[in-house]
Protein backbone atom coordinates (compact mmCIF):
# COMPACT_ATOMS: atom_id res chain seq x y z
CA UNK A 1 0.00 0.00 0.00
CA UNK A 2 2.76 2.41 1.00
CA UNK A 3 4.69 1.37 -2.09
CA UNK A 4 1.78 2.38 -4.30
CA UNK A 5 1.37 5.70 -2.51
CA UNK A 6 5.08 6.40 -2.97
CA UNK A 7 4.84 5.68 -6.67
CA UNK A 8 1.81 7.90 -7.10
CA UNK A 9 3.59 10.76 -5.34
CA UNK A 10 6.68 10.15 -7.46
CA UNK A 11 4.72 10.38 -10.71
CA UNK A 12 2.94 13.49 -9.50
CA UNK A 13 6.24 15.18 -8.67
CA UNK A 14 7.78 14.10 -11.98
CA UNK A 15 4.83 15.49 -13.91
CA UNK A 16 5.08 18.80 -12.05
CA UNK A 17 8.83 19.01 -12.72
CA UNK A 18 8.64 18.22 -16.43
CA UNK A 19 5.61 20.39 -17.24
CA UNK A 20 6.67 23.36 -15.13
CA UNK A 21 10.28 23.37 -16.31
CA UNK A 22 9.12 23.42 -19.93
CA UNK A 23 6.62 26.17 -19.12
CA UNK A 24 9.33 28.13 -17.30
CA UNK A 25 11.48 28.35 -20.43
CA UNK A 26 8.66 28.94 -22.90
CA UNK A 27 6.41 31.38 -21.01
CA UNK A 28 6.64 34.87 -22.44
CA UNK A 29 5.90 36.67 -19.20
CA UNK A 30 8.95 36.63 -17.00
CA UNK A 31 7.11 36.73 -13.70
CA UNK A 32 5.21 33.59 -14.70
CA UNK A 33 8.48 31.94 -15.64
CA UNK A 34 9.75 32.67 -12.13
CA UNK A 35 6.59 31.18 -10.62
CA UNK A 36 6.99 28.00 -12.66
CA UNK A 37 10.58 27.83 -11.47
CA UNK A 38 9.24 28.00 -7.91
CA UNK A 39 7.04 24.95 -8.56
CA UNK A 40 9.99 23.06 -10.04
CA UNK A 41 12.11 23.81 -6.99
CA UNK A 42 9.35 22.69 -4.62
CA UNK A 43 8.90 19.44 -6.52
CA UNK A 44 12.65 18.88 -6.35
CA UNK A 45 12.46 19.31 -2.58
CA UNK A 46 9.71 16.69 -2.69
CA UNK A 47 12.12 14.33 -4.45
CA UNK A 48 14.69 14.83 -1.71
CA UNK A 49 12.07 14.13 0.96
CA UNK A 50 11.09 10.98 -0.89
CA UNK A 51 14.69 9.82 -0.98
CA UNK A 52 14.86 10.30 2.82
CA UNK A 53 17.30 13.19 2.63
CA UNK A 54 15.12 15.39 4.79
CA UNK A 55 17.84 17.88 5.61
CA UNK A 56 18.57 18.47 1.94
CA UNK A 57 14.88 18.96 1.24
CA UNK A 58 14.65 21.55 3.97
CA UNK A 59 17.76 23.31 2.61
CA UNK A 60 16.24 23.29 -0.87
CA UNK A 61 13.00 24.87 0.35
CA UNK A 62 14.64 27.54 2.49
CA UNK A 63 17.51 28.59 0.24
CA UNK A 64 16.07 28.12 -3.24
CA UNK A 65 12.37 28.71 -2.77
CA UNK A 66 12.74 31.11 0.13
CA UNK A 67 15.87 33.02 -0.81
CA UNK A 68 16.72 32.86 -4.48
CA UNK A 69 13.12 33.12 -5.70
CA UNK A 70 12.52 36.25 -3.63
CA UNK A 71 15.66 37.78 -5.16
CA UNK A 72 14.37 36.87 -8.61
CA UNK A 73 10.96 38.39 -8.01
CA UNK A 74 12.46 41.61 -6.69
CA UNK A 75 14.83 41.87 -9.63
CA UNK A 76 12.01 41.23 -12.10
CA UNK A 77 9.79 43.86 -10.52
CA UNK A 78 12.67 46.34 -10.51
CA UNK A 79 13.60 45.85 -14.14
CA UNK A 80 10.39 45.29 -16.10
CA UNK A 81 6.85 46.55 -16.18
CA UNK A 82 4.06 44.31 -14.99
CA UNK A 83 2.26 42.38 -17.72
CA UNK A 84 4.96 43.14 -20.24
CA UNK A 85 5.51 40.33 -22.72
CA UNK A 86 8.88 39.53 -24.21
CA UNK A 87 9.04 39.80 -27.99
CA UNK A 88 8.72 36.67 -30.06
CA UNK A 89 11.78 34.54 -30.62
CA UNK A 90 13.00 34.43 -34.18
CA UNK A 91 12.34 31.07 -35.77
CA UNK A 92 16.01 30.50 -36.56
CA UNK A 93 17.00 30.91 -32.95
CA UNK A 94 14.13 28.70 -31.82
CA UNK A 95 15.22 26.02 -34.28
CA UNK A 96 18.80 26.10 -32.97
CA UNK A 97 17.62 25.92 -29.38
CA UNK A 98 15.28 23.04 -30.12
CA UNK A 99 18.03 21.25 -32.03
CA UNK A 100 20.49 21.60 -29.14
CA UNK A 101 17.93 20.52 -26.55
CA UNK A 102 16.43 17.57 -28.43
CA UNK A 103 19.75 16.28 -29.68
CA UNK A 104 21.32 16.50 -26.24
CA UNK A 105 18.33 14.90 -24.57
CA UNK A 106 18.31 12.09 -27.14
CA UNK A 107 22.01 11.32 -26.71
CA UNK A 108 21.83 11.50 -22.90
CA UNK A 109 18.65 9.44 -22.78
CA UNK A 110 20.08 6.79 -25.07
CA UNK A 111 23.24 6.50 -22.98
CA UNK A 112 21.29 6.32 -19.72
CA UNK A 113 18.79 3.75 -20.91
CA UNK A 114 21.36 1.42 -22.45
CA UNK A 115 23.92 1.60 -19.64
CA UNK A 116 23.32 -1.00 -16.95
CA UNK A 117 24.06 0.39 -13.52
CA UNK A 118 25.05 -2.09 -10.87
CA UNK A 119 22.12 -3.05 -8.64
CA UNK A 120 21.22 -0.53 -5.98
CA UNK A 121 21.10 -1.35 -2.29
CA UNK A 122 18.70 1.44 -1.43
CA UNK A 123 16.09 0.49 1.17
CA UNK A 124 13.12 2.76 1.70
CA UNK A 125 12.74 4.19 5.16
CA UNK A 126 16.36 4.55 6.25
CA UNK A 127 16.37 8.20 7.08
CA UNK A 128 19.74 9.92 7.25
CA UNK A 129 19.92 11.31 10.76
CA UNK A 130 21.14 14.78 11.59
CA UNK A 131 23.99 13.52 13.77
CA UNK A 132 25.71 11.83 10.83
CA UNK A 133 25.36 14.94 8.69
CA UNK A 134 26.73 17.18 11.44
CA UNK A 135 29.73 14.94 12.15
CA UNK A 136 30.58 14.64 8.46
CA UNK A 137 30.26 18.40 7.99
CA UNK A 138 32.45 19.32 10.94
CA UNK A 139 35.10 16.61 10.87
CA UNK A 140 38.63 16.76 9.49
CA UNK A 141 39.16 13.11 8.58
CA UNK A 142 38.72 11.42 5.24
CA UNK A 143 35.17 11.85 3.85
CA UNK A 144 34.54 14.75 6.19
CA UNK A 145 34.04 18.26 5.02
CA UNK A 146 35.34 20.98 7.31
CA UNK A 147 37.61 22.57 4.69
CA UNK A 148 34.94 22.95 1.97
CA UNK A 149 32.61 24.30 4.65
CA UNK A 150 35.10 27.03 5.55
CA UNK A 151 35.80 27.72 1.88
CA UNK A 152 32.07 28.21 1.31
CA UNK A 153 31.85 30.62 4.21
CA UNK A 154 34.71 32.71 2.78
CA UNK A 155 33.00 32.57 -0.63
CA UNK A 156 29.75 33.87 0.86
CA UNK A 157 31.63 36.71 2.57
CA UNK A 158 33.29 37.61 -0.74
CA UNK A 159 29.85 37.44 -2.35
CA UNK A 160 28.37 39.87 0.18
CA UNK A 161 31.19 42.36 -0.32
CA UNK A 162 31.09 41.97 -4.10
CA UNK A 163 27.32 42.45 -4.18
CA UNK A 164 27.57 45.67 -2.21
CA UNK A 165 30.44 46.93 -4.38
CA UNK A 166 28.60 46.22 -7.62
CA UNK A 167 25.15 47.43 -6.66
CA UNK A 168 25.92 50.63 -4.74
CA UNK A 169 25.38 54.03 -6.28
CA UNK A 170 28.42 56.01 -7.28
CA UNK B 1 16.13 4.95 -10.18
CA UNK B 2 16.33 5.46 -13.90
CA UNK B 3 13.10 7.49 -13.84
CA UNK B 4 14.63 10.10 -11.58
CA UNK B 5 17.54 10.46 -13.97
CA UNK B 6 15.28 10.71 -17.02
CA UNK B 7 13.25 13.48 -15.35
CA UNK B 8 16.39 15.41 -14.47
CA UNK B 9 17.65 14.99 -18.05
CA UNK B 10 14.44 16.55 -19.39
CA UNK B 11 14.76 19.37 -16.89
CA UNK B 12 18.38 20.01 -17.86
CA UNK B 13 17.62 20.25 -21.56
CA UNK B 14 14.61 22.47 -20.93
CA UNK B 15 17.19 24.72 -19.27
CA UNK B 16 19.47 24.45 -22.32
CA UNK B 17 16.62 25.45 -24.62
CA UNK B 18 15.79 28.49 -22.50
CA UNK B 19 19.45 29.45 -22.26
CA UNK B 20 19.83 29.47 -26.04
CA UNK B 21 16.56 31.17 -26.98
CA UNK B 22 15.86 33.79 -24.28
CA UNK B 23 16.69 37.48 -24.68
CA UNK B 24 16.10 38.66 -21.15
CA UNK B 25 19.07 38.32 -18.80
CA UNK B 26 16.83 37.31 -15.90
CA UNK B 27 15.15 34.61 -18.00
CA UNK B 28 18.61 33.27 -18.88
CA UNK B 29 19.40 33.17 -15.18
CA UNK B 30 16.19 31.22 -14.54
CA UNK B 31 17.23 28.65 -17.17
CA UNK B 32 20.61 28.42 -15.48
CA UNK B 33 18.93 27.63 -12.16
CA UNK B 34 16.97 24.86 -13.87
CA UNK B 35 20.17 23.28 -15.16
CA UNK B 36 21.90 23.53 -11.77
CA UNK B 37 18.89 21.97 -10.11
CA UNK B 38 18.85 19.05 -12.54
CA UNK B 39 22.50 18.33 -11.78
CA UNK B 40 21.76 18.44 -8.05
CA UNK B 41 19.03 15.83 -8.49
CA UNK B 42 21.50 13.61 -10.34
CA UNK B 43 24.08 13.82 -7.56
CA UNK B 44 21.53 12.96 -4.89
CA UNK B 45 19.96 10.10 -6.80
CA UNK B 46 23.25 8.43 -7.69
CA UNK B 47 24.44 8.84 -4.12
CA UNK B 48 21.23 7.40 -2.68
CA UNK B 49 20.76 4.48 -5.01
CA UNK B 50 24.26 3.34 -5.86
CA UNK B 51 26.24 4.25 -2.73
CA UNK B 52 23.76 4.57 0.14
CA UNK B 53 26.46 4.18 2.78
CA UNK B 54 28.40 7.26 1.71
CA UNK B 55 27.61 10.95 1.66
CA UNK B 56 29.62 12.45 -1.21
CA UNK B 57 26.66 13.32 -3.44
CA UNK B 58 24.73 14.69 -0.49
CA UNK B 59 27.47 17.13 0.43
CA UNK B 60 28.19 18.03 -3.16
CA UNK B 61 24.57 19.05 -3.53
CA UNK B 62 24.61 20.94 -0.25
CA UNK B 63 27.63 22.98 -1.36
CA UNK B 64 26.24 23.41 -4.86
CA UNK B 65 23.07 24.96 -3.40
CA UNK B 66 25.18 27.39 -1.37
CA UNK B 67 27.27 28.34 -4.41
CA UNK B 68 24.13 28.75 -6.52
CA UNK B 69 22.77 31.19 -3.96
CA UNK B 70 25.98 33.23 -4.03
CA UNK B 71 26.14 33.18 -7.82
CA UNK B 72 22.52 34.29 -8.20
CA UNK B 73 22.97 37.16 -5.76
CA UNK B 74 26.01 38.48 -7.64
CA UNK B 75 24.38 37.98 -11.04
CA UNK B 76 21.27 39.90 -9.97
CA UNK B 77 23.45 42.72 -8.60
CA UNK B 78 25.20 42.94 -11.97
CA UNK B 79 21.89 42.82 -13.87
CA UNK B 80 20.39 45.64 -11.79
CA UNK B 81 23.54 47.68 -12.40
CA UNK B 82 23.21 47.10 -16.15
CA UNK B 83 19.56 48.15 -15.97
CA UNK B 84 20.57 51.33 -14.19
CA UNK B 85 22.99 52.18 -16.98
CA UNK B 86 21.14 51.30 -20.18
CA UNK B 87 17.50 51.05 -18.99
CA UNK B 88 16.82 47.53 -20.21
CA UNK B 89 18.26 44.06 -19.80
CA UNK B 90 18.10 42.47 -23.24
CA UNK B 91 21.27 40.64 -24.17
CA UNK B 92 21.21 42.18 -27.64
CA UNK B 93 21.75 45.63 -26.17
CA UNK B 94 24.56 44.69 -23.84
CA UNK B 95 27.49 44.83 -26.23
CA UNK B 96 29.44 47.89 -25.11
CA UNK B 97 32.05 47.88 -22.41
CA UNK B 98 33.35 50.91 -20.62
CA UNK B 99 36.72 50.96 -22.39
Amino acid sequence: MEQVANQVIFFLLSAIIVVCSIMAVTSRRILRAATYLLFVLFATAGYYFQLDYHFLGAVQVTIYAGGILVLFVFAILLTSKLGEKSDRISSRKRAWGLLAAVLGAAICGYTLLTHDFFPSQFAQGGELDMKTVGHALMGMDKYQYLLPFEAISVLLLACIIGGIMIARKR
Amino acid sequence: MIYYVVVSTLMFFAGVYGFVTRHNLLAILISLELMLNAVDINFVVFNRYLFPGQLEGFFFTLFAVAIAAAETAIAIAIIINIYRNIRNINVDNVDKMKY
